[in-house]
């Protein structure tokens, strides 16, 4: 009887036992936009992050001589254009190359980008987590997540950037200052959604009877979080995630467009396009460059988002 | 209903007086000084005589309840007193701006049309738009006209009002010349030129804003439609022999709109915050410029008091938006 069982189960065994993360991939892939997204964000980030190297420049090197280059492609349109072909995006109003101040602003606006978003995904994973799992814990942290979501965030954010630059600065210098107080500023101002997205997972997963089968063999709540609840809540971790860095690259661009994110000798993307608009009546490609960089990125994310939220669902996955 | 109605008014109460603490003490802890823009020539004993002129000398806890008194008592108070002319507020102190030395709310009051023109406009834009591309998107799922709906709400999440304000001065003001760059304020409209002038330094704005609110709000009609339109009911109107339009615009339309009727109620507060960024571009002198303005200032009464009204603005949202869910569906009880 069981001999004839194994015998007939064997060629089934043929198929190798697959990673959940290869079927995830494997979706994943099948969705046109994110792959495009994805292939567009590794781009973006080799290009800041490695040409630099490539693109020798110094993005504050003025040259004054050399000031107000178009970018080559105005040849196309008019044969008079000032262009050169040392500064192929052209230069600003002092001189300073765009392609290279591009390179360097987007290595900081994705540097925001990505470690404001961990932090808020630490943060509302933590949250979620402990008001999930902890029945005592709940109530508490559920209200103070409903009061942080009923505060006037963008405006709060303003007046903390105000009022707490100048003593950041002092402390950690003007780079570092303002870098953290702008990490830190977009972090707590945008884990609440993770949150509650995290604790109402967890508290279905918690009825679940391998929860149950854990309890049961004495597993402290510590190593409960840690190896059962926690990778059972990835997925829905990952696309607030990718959610999250759209939202914080968004969010450093404004508050830089607004005048109150880093120094002007120190480029970001929404930098440049803040110093850029005072003369774009006569130079349009100096507010595109910056604007186009943000708007394609967060482009990119949303699609990858929109792409892993789909492959992470495991009820429409091999379709 | 009336008692939930009630009981979250009430419970609003504690929530606001909490936010407003918050608001409060960030303004305190924060280092920023009122007097730091004043002349370093004034003696440190002036000084101090202004800074207790401006009642900055008292502890927060004497200065706190002071605001909330100003707020909820005397603001009100001088409300009524200007309306009916009664004279509550005789001698009392109002909320002063350390910046223009005039009350608070007069200048806000100033302020608010303008914001409310352009915020309002664009959100009514913004929904009208929404709520036709939501519902054919769902009626003809996977079509070209859904990809293209889905495609545009994609760029109106992605793009940022500073950059989509600026790309359309580019073409529209720069290029073109069809559109004023900037929105005049002071423009009256008495006649049909001035209307159309006033037309025309609106359409930029209140499109920028649109787009926001329409990529969200189109989202959220289509999904909602889409649960609907597999559901019972419909195969049973149309095996009636209703025509598809009843069917579509009447039996699902009206079911759908239930959750979206309280996301738009949740997109109100937020569409101000937008307005922060929309009006620093157009240069429109609303709220959101007030606030700018007033930070750079470090004008605290100013900073606090729009803060505060925004706050209040979104929890009286949010109430809004659960009663009307409860109004709208029957299914659901507060109990």
């Amino acid at each position: 009887m069981t001999d004839t069982a194994t015998q007939e189960l064997a060629p089934l065994k043929v198929e190798k036992p697959r990673n959940q993360w290869l079927d995830v991939w494997d979706q994943f892939k099948s969705h046109k936009g994110a792959m495009a997204g994805l292939i567009f964000l590794i781009f973006i980030t080799l290009f800041c992050a490695f040409g630099p190297l490539l693109w020798n420049v110094d993005p504050g090197k003025l040259d004054v001589r050399n000031k107000d280059v178009r970018p080559i492609y105005m040849l196309l349109f008019d044969g008079e254009a000032k262009v050169n072909w040392a500064n192929p995006m052209g230069t600003d109003n002092l001189g300073r190359d765009i392609m290279a101040n591009i390179m360097q602003g987007g290595r900081i606006s994705l540097a925001v980008g990505w470690t404001a978003m961990i932090l808020a995904v630490l943060l509302g994973t933590l949250i979620g987590v402990l008001a999930g799992y902890f029945r005592r814990l709940d109530g508490l942290l559920m209200r103070f997540t409903d009061l942080v979501l009923s505060l006037p965030l963008l405006p709060l954010l303003l007046v903390m950037m105000l009022l707490f630059r100048d003593p950041l600065r002092a402390t950690f210098g003007p780079e570092n200052g303002i870098f953290i107080l702008i990490v830190v500023g977009i972090g707590i101002t945008s884990w609440m959604q993770t949150a509650r997205i995290v604790r109402g997972d967890v508290m279905a997963l918690k009825e679940r009877e391998f929860v149950l089968a854990a309890r049961s063999i004495g597993t402290p709540p510590r190593r409960m979080i840690t190896r059962h609840i926690l990778p059972n809540v990835m997925s829905p971790i990952m696309v607030s995630a990718t959610l999250g860095l759209a939202t914080a690259i968004i969010t450093e661009s404004a508050l830089s467009f607004l005048g109150l994110g880093f120094p002007s000798d120190f480029p970001t993307w929404g930098k440049i396009l803040f110093d850029s608009v005072d003369r774009m009546t006569a130079f349009p490609e100096r507010v595109i460059w910056p604007g186009l960089a943000i708007s394609l990125t967060v482009l990119a994310v949303n699609y990858i988002g929109d792409g892993l939220r789909d492959a992470l669902d495991p009820r429409i996955r091999g379709l | 209903m009336l008692t939930y109605t009630i009981r979250r008014l009430l419970l609003s109460i504690p929530t606001l007086i909490f936010i407003a603490f918050v608001i409060f003490m960030l303004l305190e802890l924060a280092p920023g000084d009122p007097m730091a823009q004043m002349p370093l020539t004034i003696p440190p004993e002036v000084k101090e005589r202004m800074r207790a002129a401006l009642g900055l000398d008292q502890p927060w806890w004497v200065r706190f309840p002071l605001w909330l008194n100003q707020f909820f008592i005397v603001e009100p108070q001088y409300w009524i007193d200007s309306t009916f002319g009664t004279s509550f507020a005789e001698g009392k102190q109002r909320l002063i701006s350390f910046q223009s030395r005039s009350p608070v709310f007069d200048t806000i009051g100033q302020r608010l049309p303008q914001t409310l023109w352009v915020v309002g406009m664009s959100y009514v834009v913004g929904v009208l738009i929404a709520l036709p591309i939501g519902i054919i998107s769902a009626y003809k799922q996977y079509s070209v006209f859904d990809q293209a709906g889905t495609f545009v709400s994609m760029i109106g999440f992605s793009v940022p009002p500073f950059f989509s304000g600026v790309l359309l001065i580019v073409i529209f003001s720069v290029q073109l010349g069809w559109l004023p760059s900037i929105y005049d304020t002071t423009l009256v409209v008495n006649s049909w030129d001035t209307f159309m002038t006033q037309l025309r330094q609106m359409i930029m704005p209140v499109m920028v804003l649109a787009l926001q609110t329409t990529a969200q709000v189109s989202r959220y009609m289509r999904a909602s439609m889409l649960d609907n339109l597999s559901q019972d009911y419909v195969r049973t109107a149309r095996a009636k022999g209703m025509s598809e339009s009843v069917v579509v615009l009447k039996h699902v339309l009206r079911n759908s709109m239930i959750p979206v009727v309280t996301v738009i109620a949740l997109g109100i507060p937020s569409i101000f915050g937008g307005a922060i960024i929309t009006e620093q571009i157009f240069k429109v002198n609303g709220l959101g410029q007030l606030l700018i303005l007033a930070l750079q200032g470090n004008d605290i009464p100013m900073v606090m008091t729009i803060t505060f009204l925004l706050a209040v603005l979104i929890v009286m949202m949010n109430l809004i938006a659960d009663i009307l869910y409860g109004i709208l569906d029957p299914r659901i009880r507060y109990d």
